[in-house]
């Protein structure tokens, strides 16, 4: 799922700078995980910008703004409100303001950072595992995404940063394993350290320009 | 002019050392510091913005050096270029005359003083040594012709104290199918850790060049200690250093006493001072050589 956190209120405030009508579009799915757009959260947010002076003309929480179809369908009730703001604020990730400002012809702002496609450890805990690289490599490592969670994205092995284990970018306060002593530990598991030793090509980054898109062939 | 390749050739014992480009534009001391290696010194590592600081570029820097009459060993570093940048920076730095390189995948920008730069990566270590192999047979790295190739003698590194020590070793088996010639390894402190990685060493086509670091005090060596990976300074080298009264002097004698207990374990030495390169030439003098 993708990882959103809310910006500094003060930010969010001064990107809505000369407009006073505000209507709010939250996510049910991705940013209510992560406490940024579900309902919870956006409620508060609209408090805060009660505070902060705004006049909040309306909100609506929908099941993933991302799906431009349902959320223009979605959006169709709130047209009185929307109509009398002067500018919208997302209370999702990117993708989904981005559906919004497809859908209405009003300025977009966002309410939060969008962070990485994550993978939920446990309640309130996201990690990054994949970069959407296009071509997914991680048959050679057995399971593990050298390109995301190696630093530096390395697909041959350990730079001569790794330390103990650890890679050159951990801190005490955020301790980062070496990607590739995971590998090589799983791979050596496996019994598989054949597959360390093969050379890796340079990565193809033509499989992935963005903007990137597909359309699939309808099923008959 | 002494050079790398020659010496790589021969069964003689290689010295070489390291000029660090100054941040910014006056070259005075680089270039002092290196006249100073002149005929002692095979050739001389020209980092490439170490430690992910910006600094004067490693390919211009090289080509000073070349012209003040010292064999360069130009670093080149993924980190800030993506291919097409590294292969035409190869050959620029062929025809401005440089013939040495060395493959580093390079320190993350988190490491230097312009963190919240892009890193590249957009190719490593291993594939660059592949690139460069590539470029000396006359192509680019996507087949195509070039007109004229290159002639690099290449390089790359090794950590032989790294922890753990097997996936190293394996990237160091990569590097050698990759094309890689000698090997500089990151300074070792313990003998009998080199001699052992020798062992494994040994069984491949390549010269190591073991990595000398100049200890400057105790409190030097317990940051390496604490901040580098796969640096290892044993503690009675802190202790010697510690009782001494001029610790630098001690310093410039282990790293003398290593060269030559290096002497009939690995290829050669490459001295590191990191901003004292003028006392190189007094450890090689005291190392005998
Ligand atoms: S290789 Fe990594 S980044 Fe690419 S698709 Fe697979 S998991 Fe994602
Ligand atoms: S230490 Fe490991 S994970 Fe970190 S950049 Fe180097 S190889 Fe990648």
């Amino acid at each position: 799922m993708i990882v959103t956190k809310q910006k500094p209120i003060e930010e969010i405030v001064k990107s809505l700078e000369g407009e006073n009508n505000i209507f709010l579009v939250g996510c049910s799915v991705c940013a209510d995980e992560c406490q940024t757009g579900g309902e919870t959260a956006t409620k508060e947010l609209i408090e805060k910008l009660k505070t902060s002076g705004k006049n909040v003309t309306g909100f609506a929480v929908i099941n993933a703004p991302c799906h431009v179809l349902l959320t223009k369908k979605d959006l169709k009730v709130h047209k009185e409100a929307i109509d009398k703001s002067d500018a919208i604020l997302i209370t999702a990730c990117g993708a989904c303001a981005q559906s919004v400002s497809e859908i209405i012809e009003k300025p977009v702002r966002p309410a939060s950072n969008t962070l990485f496609l994550g993978n939920i450890e446990r309640h309130g805990h996201f990690h990054e595992h994949c970069s959407m690289c296009g071509e997914c490599v991680i048959s050679f490592t057995d399971g593990i995404c050298p390109i995301t969670n190696c630093a530096k994205g390395l697909l041959n092995g350990p730079c001569g940063g790794m330390n103990k284990g650890k890679c050159e970018i951990s801190t005490e306060e955020r301790p980062v394993d070496c990607a590739w002593v995971l590998i090589y530990e799983r791979l050596k598991k496996f019994n598989h350290l054949e597959k360390f030793k093969n050379i890796q090509p340079a990565k193809n980054y033509s499989k992935h320009i963005k903007p990137d898109r597909l359309i699939l062939e309808r099923k008959k | 002019m002494n050079t790398l390749k020659n010496a790589l050739e021969t069964d003689k014992f290689i010295i070489t050392a390291e000029a660090g480009p100054p941040k910014g534009t006056d070259v005075q001391e680089m270039l002092h510091s290196t006249s100073l290696l002149k005929e002692k010194v095979d050739a001389v590592n020209v980092t490439d913005n170490q430690s992910s600081v910006m600094r004067l570029g490693s390919l211009g820097a090289s080509k000073l050096i070349l012209e003040h009459g010292l064999d360069p060993i130009y670093q080149l570093t993924c980190r800030d270029r993506n291919r097409l940048a590294i292969q035409s920076d190869l050959l620029s730095a062929h025809v401005l005359g440089i013939r040495n390189v060395l493959a580093l995948t390079g320190d993350h920008t988190q490491a230097g003083d312009h963190k919240q730069a892009k890193p590249v990566f957009d190719i490593e270590s291993v594939q660059l040594l592949q690139v460069i192999s590539t470029l000396n047979r006359g192509m680019d790295m996507n087949g195509n012709l070039l007109k004229g190739k290159t002639e690099f003698t290449m390089g790359a590194t090794v950590t032989p104290e790294a922890d753990p020590i097997e996936p190293q070793i394996l990237k160091f088996e990569k590097k050698v199918k990759a094309g890689a010639q000698f090997f500089q390894t990151q300074a070792v402190y313990d003998t009998k850790k080199m001699e052992e990685f020798m062992e494994t060493a040994r069984h491949f086509p390549v010269k190591i060049i073991g990595g000398i670091l100049l200890l400057k005090s105790a409190k030097m060596a317990r940051f390496l200690n604490k901040f580098v990976p796969g640096i290892r300074v044993p503690d009675e080298l802190i202790n010697e250093l510690e009782k001494s009264e001029k610790p630098l002097e001690t310093g410039i004698q282990i790293a003398a006493r290593q060269i030559n207990e290096f002497r009939s374990i690995c290829d050669g030495v490459h001295v590191m001072a990191i901003g004292m390169e003028d006392k190189v030439p007094l450890i090689l003098e005291k190392a005998g050589i």
